[in-house]
């Protein structure tokens, strides 16, 4: 579903992502982690477009999407979440989904009425959506106003609403308790079993360890490993990059 | 009583302008255009009213169309840069139409005189009002009910989801882009919408003062009206028409008895309220608890 090419970016001197080939297949839950600054995020930025490849490039269903910009990329089915969470604060829980319905069936919908109508169709979405993420009580409250817990669900639930094929989740569980992450574990299962496939930036090794299918790890921004949990978590180089960082 | 008449058309017009600025503020553009876009709307409407003889409208429709054709020229270039250059880049352009205007000159004999824009002169005699019949008091009407269209309008707009865009882009153009938002689109819409509403206000103007300059739409005029909404806030539009009734109607007309003074006070007093008020008059905490005022006890509901 996924193809990164030979993928590099270069801050300056900083070799981020330095030729990295890595593929996600449709419907898995692809475990990505590394030390940090081992450039896991910039490859999330990358894949979602927010800034230009130094060299490679990407496929998406078999489609050369480098040179799109971001918001094209949404329409065709890649959403994503922020490791430092990027709400609109000042807009309600609700209308920080409305405003991300941008997938290409709710793009079809008649002009006026995607712009200026709310059809019974879009908000009944919504309150789907609200429900599965548990935040329907809330859906009048400023953004800012949430707790963080919630603004990770309300994050996860805007990348939803563009109904995506493909989900970028950058580090997810990054400050939630052990009960929240018991959630986010539940709702990643449900998100897979309705189709969806995940690229799943963790540090919290247990959380990627249970629900990931296969795992790499990016180390110095290389890929330095590939494969199931259990291999991966054995493998020699993998256990010296974490031991060699810290 | 002329004067309260007078008054209230300059704080009728200033609220086009400011729900102009207002509108453009919304997706996080800070645009110094404004007083060019209602210069480009004066202009226009009054040559075609004094020129060319049309009524009044239609001149006012082709303003409005022309400004926000303009606007639009503008957002496209100007929105490449962001925050402070944009306010430079927006503010070279509006100096850049005022000298324009300068210099513009476009004059035909009627009878006896010249009539149209004369360069550095301005453009005199723009008579459409007293020539039709109109009464100051008519004007005024005509004035707010435009400003009552264009509020309804930006107040539905706002409620809806284009609305509920443009903010997102406004607070987190990085967010918004991952969202699937078309960013630069609506900006550049946003700068249109802009622009057309202060081609109306800048027509309007022409007529009721009967006489434009260059001088008129300076720098001054441009801060003013990104003045207003910045101090009223975001979070609808009474907000601007509370800040165009502060700024207008109690600064520069309560304390003219100041005299020199005034200006020193003027800056204070709205330094002193954006300290208080940091989101403006009617921020969205402001809005929730006037809800709970009104209608105590109910539920507010909308999305
Ligand atoms: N926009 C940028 N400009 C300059 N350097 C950057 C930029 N983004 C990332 N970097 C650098 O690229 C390297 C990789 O960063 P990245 O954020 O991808 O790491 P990460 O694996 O996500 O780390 P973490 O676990 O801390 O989130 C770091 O050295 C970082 O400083
Ligand atoms: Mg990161």
């Amino acid at each position: 579903m996924l193809d990164l090419q030979g993928i590099a970016k270069h801050f300056g001197g900083v070799h981020a992502v330095d030729g990295v080939d890595l593929t996600v297949k449709r419907g898995e839950i692809l475990g990505l982690i590394g030390p940090n600054g081992s450039g896991k995020s910039t490859i999330v930025n990358l894949v979602s477009g927010l800034f230009p490849l130094t060299s490679g490039r990407i496929l998406f269903e078999g489609d050369d999407i480098s040179d799109l910009p971001s918001h094209a990329r949404v329409g065709l089915g890649i959403a994503r979440t922020f490791q430092n969470i990027r709400l609109f604060g000042q807009l309600s829980v609700w209308q920080n989904l409305w405003v991300a319905q941008n997938s290409r069936q709710q793009r079809q919908e008649v002009f006026f009425k995607r712009w200026f109508g709310g059809s019974a169709g879009v908000q009944a979405e919504i309150e789907r959506t609200l429900e599965f993420f548990d935040l329907a009580h809330k859906r009048h409250e400023l953004a800012a106003n949430l707790s963080f817990g919630e603004q990770r669900r309300l994050e996860f639930a805007r990348a939803i609403s563009a109904r995506p094929n493909l989900l970028l989740l950058d580090e997810p569980a990054a400050g939630m308790n052990a009960e929240e992450v018991d959630q986010l574990d539940a709702r990643i299962r449900k998100m897979r079993d309705d189709g969806f496939t995940v690229l799943l930036i963790e540090h919290h090794v247990e959380l990627v360890m249970s629900v990931a299918d296969r795992i790499a790890v990016l180390n110095f921004g290389r890929k330095i490993a590939e494969g199931p949990p259990a291999a991966v978590q054995d493998d020699a180089a993998v256990r010296e990059a974490y031991l060699g960082t810290r | 009583m002329d004067f309260y008449l007078g008054l209230a058309q300059v704080i009728g017009v200033h609220t086009l302008l400011g729900l102009s600025a207002y509108c453009v503020l919304l997706t996080g553009q800070v645009s110094l255009a404004q007083a060019a876009f209602f210069a480009v709307g004066a202009y226009v409407a009054a040559i075609l009213t004094v020129i060319f003889k049309w009524h009044l409208f239609a001149a006012l429709g082709v303003s409005a169309v022309v400004s926000g054709l303009t606007a639009c020229a503008v957002g496209f270039p100007a929105l490449r840069v962001k925050g402070l250059m944009l306010v430079v880049a927006t503010l070279a352009f509006g100096e850049a139409v005022r000298l324009f205007f300068f210099n513009f000159t476009y004059q035909i004999q009627a009878g006896e005189l010249k009539i149209g824009p004369h360069g550095a002169e301005g453009f005199r005699q723009i008579r459409y009002f007293p020539e039709h019949g109109w009464s100051t008091f008519d004007v005024l009407m005509f004035i707010w009910l435009m400003v009552a269209i264009v509020m309804a309008c930006l107040w539905w707009l706002d409620q809806s989801r284009a609305g509920a865009v443009m903010r997102a882009v406004g607070e987190d153009e990085v967010a918004a882009h991952s969202s699937g938002i078309n960013v630069t689109a609506v900006k550049v819409l946003a700068m249109t919408i802009g622009g057309v509403i202060a081609g109306i206000g800048g027509g309007i103007f022409a007529h009721y003062t009967t006489h434009i300059e260059h001088v008129q739409f300076g720098v001054i005029l441009a801060t003013f009206a990104i003045a207003y909404p910045i101090l009223g806030g975001l979070s609808n539009v009474f907000g601007t028409l509370l800040a165009v009734i502060f700024i207008q109607g109690f600064l520069i007309e309560g304390l003219r008895f100041l005299g020199d003074w005034r200006n020193l006070l003027f800056g204070a007093l709205i330094v002193l309220a954006m300290n208080l008020r940091p989101r403006g008059f009617l921020d969205a905490g402001g809005v929730a608890s006037l809800k709970r005022m009104l209608f105590a006890g109910k539920e507010s509901s909308g999305a």
